[in-house]
């Protein structure tokens, strides 16, 4: 029972807004003490750990070629490219994107997005362009609600996407933990398995954003 | 043989650029404390395969103590003016989105074909690696296609880079911090002591119950843990299996692939998954750290009910 305190580290912690990095590291800290691992062996199995897990940092590796373009002007024309396009709203921009990535990532292209890659240049820049150019005086909490409305089409896409794909890693650890309990289970029905749910996810989320459309638009007639 | 030794070098690189950039840049008086951060990462990059784990659990505590105690301010300076974008951008048009979009491009193209290029008998790269080699690659390619295009001076792209690095700031760390969670999770038996008490609350004899205390406690434990892949195995032996496998009769292949779905439903709500959650809101700089959690709290809680319903529906002999 004791190691689970490191769980109500990480729930105290995040409720007070604490800096996440110290609650993940107390959380650390607490959970290997109370597991009975003693200090030297907590430290070192988080340094282990970490250093093992460098190849989550790996994604950074397009800041440089984001940055470049970004310096040339990169938003500003996906911004413009949006703005010339009349029937281009904030709502369907996302909405055209959250499929493209549902889509992509069934077939297995989960890395045909992301948010330092898409979103941060393109995505988020174009949803935005659309608002200036049909909501006057958009103000800056609406700026950032659509910003965030980005982020959001990109994960919620590719979550409820790449589970179609059999050989996603999720895929494969269903079967591994399946096969670990003595029951097989084949990545193609689980695939299948998984359509309803993303048809759910475009539904709902999609709906959503037109919702969005009509909120900004409805300020507008209102201002 | 390329393994992920190779982009380690490459993000150590790039960290240090930003450390080396950030101490020569004067305008900015808290320089010291961002070139520290950095230097430190570039080091796990670096040499962490040849230190010993207590000294890289050192650097992860001195990491923390920067931006705990200090905090990363990036620079007020900016490299071009929005006039000179806007001028940029008009010259440029849509070529612009070229390099751009030659990430995603090479990463797939580079995915399909490096596995098997052999040089003198033995394979160019690791084939365990090969989905995140390509995408190091890609990144190549698309950086020598900026270079080429934009022909802008050479440290450019780095002055860019720190710039990005110093805006997301501890943000970026955090999804690798995370995941050594994970480990120390493992490692401290954390996974058991939850199936154990999920198993002992539930009761038997009501399906609905049943259903949704799998689904639901699936989204709760990944809100706790972050990630849905960490949740899996222990709700899944802990009640999926016995409960509503067993005890049930339910189908395996459906109660898994619902459970897991009903794991990236809590995915969307915590901030423990922080490279989905937390890093866009340093990267597009909202001011609400939990701004895309709320964005997305609507749209998870109802494909969670969907979940729960789809399972309850279809998984079960009439």
């Amino acid at each position: 029972m004791l190691v689970l305190l490191g769980l109500l580290v990480i729930v105290v912690g995040f409720a007070v807004r604490l800096n996440p990095l110290l609650v993940v590291t107390c959380a650390g800290i607490v959970t290997g003490l109370a597991g009975g691992l003693g200090l030297v062996k907590t430290l070192s199995t988080l340094g282990h750990a970490f250093t093992e897990s460098r190849y989550v940092g790996i994604v950074w590796l397009v800041l440089p070629i984001i940055g470049l373009l970004e310096r040339a002007g990169l938003k500003e024309r996906a911004r413009e490219v949006v703005i010339s396009m009349q029937r281009a709203t904030t709502g369907r921009v996302l909405l055209a994107y959250l499929a493209l990535r549902q889509v992509t990532a069934a077939l297995g292209l989960v890395s045909l997005g992301g948010h330092a890659q898409m979103v941060r240049p393109l995505i988020a820049p174009m949803a935005e362009g659309a608002a200036e150019r049909d909501v006057p005086g958009l103000d800056d909490s609406e700026r950032q609600k659509i910003r965030a409305h980005a982020a959001a089409a990109d994960n919620i896409g590719v979550f409820f996407g790449e589970d179609i794909f059999i050989a996603i890693g999720s895929i494969l650890l269903i079967k591994g933990v399946m096969a670990q309990a003595g029951i097989q289970v084949l990545p193609t029905e689980l695939a299948v398995w998984a359509i309803p749910t993303a048809i759910a996810a475009f539904i709902v989320h999609g709906a959503r954003l037109l919702l969005l459309d009509r909120r900004l638009s409805q300020r507008t007639s209102a201002a | 043989m390329i393994t992920l030794e190779a982009l380690y070098r490459l993000m150590g690189l790039l960290t240090g650029a930003a450390a080396v950039l950030n101490l020569g840049d004067r305008s900015n008086p808290h320089r010291i404390w961002n070139a520290t951060f950095w230097a430190l990462w570039s080091i796990s990059f670096l040499f962490g395969t040849y230190l010993p784990d207590i000294v890289n659990g050192g650097v992860i505590l001195a990491m923390v103590a920067v931006a705990t105690a200090r905090g990363i301010r990036p620079s007020r300076s900016e490299s071009t003016t929005a006039a000179e974008r806007s001028a940029s951008a008009a010259k440029w048009g849509n070529r612009l989105f070229l390099p751009a979009l030659a990430i995603p491009a090479f990463t797939l193209l580079a995915n399909a074909t490096i596995g098997r290029i052999r040089i003198g008998g033995t394979l160019l790269v690791d084939p365990k690696q090969i989905t995140l080699v390509s995408l190091g690659l890609a990144t190549l390619v698309a950086l020598a296609l900026g270079y080429w295009m934009l022909k802008p001076p050479v440290r450019a792209p780095f002055v860019e880079a720190r710039r990005l690095l110093d805006s997301v700031g501890w943000a970026a760390m955090l999804p690798q911090l995370l995941a050594a969670l994970g480990a120390v999770f493992a490692a401290a038996g954390v996974g058991k002591v939850v199936s154990a008490i999920a198993a002992s609350w539930i009761p038997a004899g009501a399906p609905f119950l049943a259903v949704s205390a799998y689904t639901v406690g699936m989204a709760l434990l990944t809100v706790l843990m972050g990630n849905a892949f960490a949740a899996f195995p222990v709700m899944t032996l802990g009640i999926g299996i016995p409960l509503l496998v067993t005890g049930m009769h339910g189908n395996a292949t459906i109660i898994a692939a619902i459970g897991m779905l009903s794991g990236f439903c809590g995915t969307l709500m915590t901030p423990m998954a922080a490279n989905f959650n937390l890093v866009p809101v340093a990267l597009l700089d909202l001011s609400d750290r939990y701004a895309v959690i709320r964005v997305q709290l609507p749209t998870a809680l109802i494909l969670l009910a969907v979940n729960t319903v789809i399972l309850y529906l279809f998984a079960f002999p009439l």
